[in-house]
């Protein structure tokens, strides 16, 4: 206990705020176990993404191996593998299983620890010269509640499902499928484990809002706090919003799973579709929580790279804002097909595509941000431009598939695939990257090393369009989603989709390289290493920042 | 679950059903009825009970004209399937998918396609101009009003040009059937599909995918060749009444631009007209587990006469219920939906059987 309270923020070194702190750094346990500081926080939930990321990376390489030629060649061994049935029919459940869990992982343990967990808790307090997050402890509650939750998933993958082991509901755990279409525990498994990531993400959005408002250094007014601040402002604000809906949609599922009420049951006087509303309610925001940090993260990124401010900074803190607003109000283009009237899908046609707009804002100020500066094109640059041009290829297909009557051909189909990979796996997964290698020198005090970087990113972006891009192809001649197999016509596109996965997972090869090498051989960095672009407060500190930074709170003229 | 469940639903659509075969004759009702009910305890293969109860039926009906017997078409290759490394949409044969066809590939391809070559030019272009060597002393632009208001003036005008269009699509999707629709009844079942033809008294059939080698055998491609397939006349409108029995299917025929889901309890409706005879494919488009994958849809377009030789063979009346009829049926079929679909519970049989058993006297 006594360790603990050492690590509290207001701890009388005001005189000298760069001084050695190595005294307050509590033991091992305590520091990783029961850590209050953001900073190890932040690092926990980095290296619980990269962990979640690799198993739901295996997961998709265990699927576009499947996928490569026509037939179903491994999923049988595979399901008797982890302890399921030898027949077809575990066979055939275990590739639901697999979409169902690389889904949840990616969204949740994924991206979303990276992005707000992540860089969130490291950046947010450093950026606006706070001492810490508003509340250390609920911060260390946040990870955990996660870390559990990430159990529980990956453990409803051993325990019965239905037709095998695991839980073949898709991530959007649809009823009746979700209910009377999957006995046993593994479902009700991952609804917990829905929960607490969900109850995770609320204290954490709270612990944001809280922080951001209140713990501002004088003189850093809103509209004076750097862009992924604003990023991770909004995207708590989803959060808050959105998760409760989650929660409440999920938890008339377990109550009809388990005690006999019938809200998603037709028979009952409740209906399927219902559960769909709610679920999406949630889920467009989601996909907005999922990118709107990764926003933020390449405005830092740009500017500092081009050695210029960001162009239209207010343009760009209230396009985010506006696309927060607007998300809220699209959720039913996720269900266009499901028998609506003609009046509401005009209306979430129309709505989608308002969307549009701000997203436009936002990549041309981007250009216009680099257009006069002078670039430089580091690592963490060139996927941010790898992350403008993805995300404008993803996010033009999101114009098709907002039109009602074009989504009719195209609904769960591959060209869906392809587009919201373009957008996350190509959007969210670059800005990770590129914030990766931009504060990989702040975080771990050692530059990583270029060629390694470059090399990664290459490769990397390569690999992701010849795996993506023919799957527009695929869903433009019907393919339909959460297909085991397929007819032979289809087998060209697959195999060359396949292909992409094995050039992206050598490129991910070097990013365990770089990390590996880096940590231990590479060089020092300096306290801001990337010259006069880099305007923001974390560039002040020491790399690695001191334990506690801003004893003495900055002021920003 | 599946065995004790989808019979009962199938005894109740079966007896539903012959509410539509009433119109047809009162000598008809009687003889598809109880084939109906053996159908149901045997889901596998019920078309030739169907057909050999239908055989008395044909003949007394309306006078065949020319060849009575249905052989399944072969598909034309590259018409209404994927083709080999395809990277289009599959040729649209319905007045709303040369539409939407239309509207993809004339205004939001090339459309999306210049924006991205506009961003990507912008990008090397602002990547080989600005770059340190070429330009050491960066500006400090960071605002220009005129030019923030262009680009957002720009997309929202680009998008209401999209937005028109898009609307009449959607407004042409959603015509309201005409009169003289050919009304199908289609059901999601974990995993086949059932069709029913209430107005020309076939009851409910089972299509199932072939197994490979029976498929290739007819010249079909495996995983979407069925058993029995869905039967339309060409140039015909057809109203598809869509449910699904245990969980959500979605019925979606790319050929058509057709995707309606199939929901437990609720009865979708949606329209499709066919306007070239052949064979067109098609897969369940909505998680449904286990066999998701192995559910496909293959509807068949004939020519009127030879569709009509379809229904006989199947023991039904081509031209539909008479005159008097009409308001009945099509109010029947979907009302009788959300029974068969919600209701669960065996006891349920005889309450449905006796309730339709008074429609079908009218």
């Amino acid at each position: 206990m006594t360790d603990i309270a050492a690590t509290a923020p207001a701890h009388g070194h005001a005189d000298h705020a760069h001084d050695d702190h190595d005294h307050d750094t509590p033991g091992f346990f305590v520091r990783w176990f029961m850590s209050t500081n953001h900073k190890d926080i932040g690092t926990l939930y980095l290296i619980f993404a990269i962990v979640a990321g690799i198993i739901g990376g295996a997961l998709s390489g265990m699927m576009r191996l499947e996928l490569a030629n026509p037939g179903i060649q491994y999923l049988g061994s595979w399901a008797q593998a982890l302890g399921g049935a030898q027949d077809l029919t575990a066979a055939k459940h275990f590739w639901n299983v697999m979409i169902t869990a690389h889904g949840l992982i990616m969204v949740f343990f994924m991206v979303m620890p990276a992005m707000i967990g992540g860089f969130g808790n490291w950046f947010v307090p450093l950026m606006i010269g706070a001492p810490d997050m508003a509340f250390p402890r609920m911060n260390n509650v946040s990870f955990w509640l996660t870390a559990v939750a990430f159990v529980m998933l990956v453990g409803s993958m051993f325990v019965p499902g239905g037709s095998g082991n695991g839980a073949g509901t898709g991530w959007t755990v649809y009823a009746p499928l979700s209910t009377s279409g999957s006995v046993g525990p593994a479902v009700d498994m991952a609804i917990f484990s829905l929960h607490l990531a969900g109850a995770a993400s609320i204290l954490g959005a709270i612990n944001f809002i809280t922080t951001i408002f209140n713990m501002r250094a004088p003189g850093m007014t809103l509209h004076k706090m750097p862009l992924f601040v604003w990023s991770v402002l909004v995207t708590a604000f989803l959060l808050l919003l959105a998760l409760p809906v989650l929660a409440a949609a999920i938890t008339m599922l377990l109550t009809d799973r388990n005690f006999g009420t019938t809200f998603y049951d037709a028979a009952g006087g409740g209906d399927p579709v219902l559960y769909q509303h709610l679920f999406w309610f949630f889920g467009h925001p989601e996909v907005y929580i999922m990118i709107l940090p990764g926003f933020g993260i390449v405005s830092q990124i740009i500017s500092t790279f081009s050695k210029k401010p960001v162009f239209g900074y207010l343009g760009m803190a209230y396009a985010m804002v506006a696309i927060g607003v607007v998300g809220f109000i699209v959720w039913a283009h996720h269900m266009f097909t499901v028998g609506m009237s003609v009046n509401l899908k005009m209306y979430f046609t129309a709505a989608t595509m308002v969307i549009a707009v701000p997203t436009g804002i936002k990549i041309f100020s981007w250009i216009a941000t680099m257009w006069g500066g002078s670039m430089t094109f580091k690592t963490p640059m060139m996927w941010s431009l790898g992350f403008i041009f993805m995300f404008t290829v993803g996010g033009v297909t999101g114009v098709v598939l907002a039109n009602g009557g074009v989504d009719t051909n195209l609904h769960d189909t591959y060209y869906v695939v392809a587009h919201f990979h373009y957008v996350l796996s190509l959007g969210a997964v670059f800005s990770l990257f590129a914030g990766f290698y931009y504060w990989f020198p702040k975080m771990s005090g050692r530059m990583y090393n270029e060629a390694l970087g470059q090399l990664h990113f290459w490769i990397f972006f390569i690999g992701v369009n010849v795996m993506f891009f023919p799957q527009h192809f695929l869903g433009q001649q019907g393919m339909p989603r959460r297909y085991p197999d397929y007819a032979e016509a289809y087998a060209y596109w697959h195999l060359v989709s396949s292909y992409g996965y094995v050039i992206m997972g050598v490129g991910m090869l070097f990013f365990f390289l770089n990390i590996g090498y880096s940590l231990f051989a590479g060089k020092k960095a300096a306290d801001n290493p990337w010259g006069e672009g880099a305007t923001t407060l974390e560039w002040t500190l020491s790399s690695p920042p001191p334990f506690h930074q801003f004893n003495e709170l900055p002021r920003i003229a | 679950m599946k065995s004790l469940k989808t019979p009962v639903i199938k005894v109740l659509i079966a007896a539903a059903l012959s509410l539509g075969a009433v119109g047809v004759g009162h000598a008809q009702a009687p003889a598809t009825a109880p084939a109906e009910a053996p159908a149901a305890t045997a889901p596998a293969n019920p078309a030739p009970i169907a057909a050999d109860a239908a055989a008395p039926v044909a003949t007394t009906a309306a006078a065949p004209a020319g060849d009575a017997t249905y052989v399944p078409m072969k598909p034309t290759p590259g018409v209404g399937q994927p083709v080999d490394a395809g990277i289009d949409f599959q040729p649209q044969v319905s007045p709303v998918g040369e539409q939407a066809y239309w509207f993809n590939h004339v205004i939001l391809l090339p459309v999306i396609t210049v924006i991205t070559l506009i961003v990507l030019g912008l990008l090397l272009w602002v990547m080989f101009r600005f770059r340190a060597k070429a330009n050491p002393v960066p500006s400090k632009t960071t605002h220009n009003t005129f030019i923030e208001i262009i680009w957002t003036a720009i997309p929202v005008l680009i998008l209401a040009v999209i937005a028109v269009p898009s609307i009449r699509l959607l407004a042409q999707q959603y015509e309201p059937p005409k009169r003289d629709a050919l009304t199908i009844k289609v059901t999601g079942y974990q995993w086949y599909w059932g069709y029913a033809y209430p107005d020309q008294g076939i009851g409910e059939y089972v299509s199932k995918m072939l197994p490979e080698a029976q498929a290739k055998a007819g010249g079909e491609p495996y995983q979407l060749a069925v058993d029995n397939r869905m039967v339309v006349p060409v140039g015909r409108q057809v109203k598809l009444i869509i449910t699904g029995a245990d969980v959500i299917h979605s019925f979606a025929v790319p050929a058509f631009w057709t995707k309606m889901d199939a929901v437990p309890g609720r009865a979708n409706e949606t329209t499709f007209t066919a306007n070239k005879v052949g064979v067109y494919y098609g897969q369940c488009s909505e998680l449904c587990g286990v066999d998701h994958g192995y559910m496909p849809i293959a509807v068949e377009v004939l020519p009127v006469d030879k569709w009509e030789a379809w229904v006989r063979s199947k023991g039904g009346n081509p031209a539909g219920p008479v005159a008097a009829a009409p308001a009945a049926a099509p109010a029947a079929a979907p009302t009788a939906t959300p029974v068969a679909a919600t209701t669960t519970a065996p006891e349920a049989v005889p309450a449905a059987a006796p309730a339709a058993a008074p429609a079908a006297k009218n």
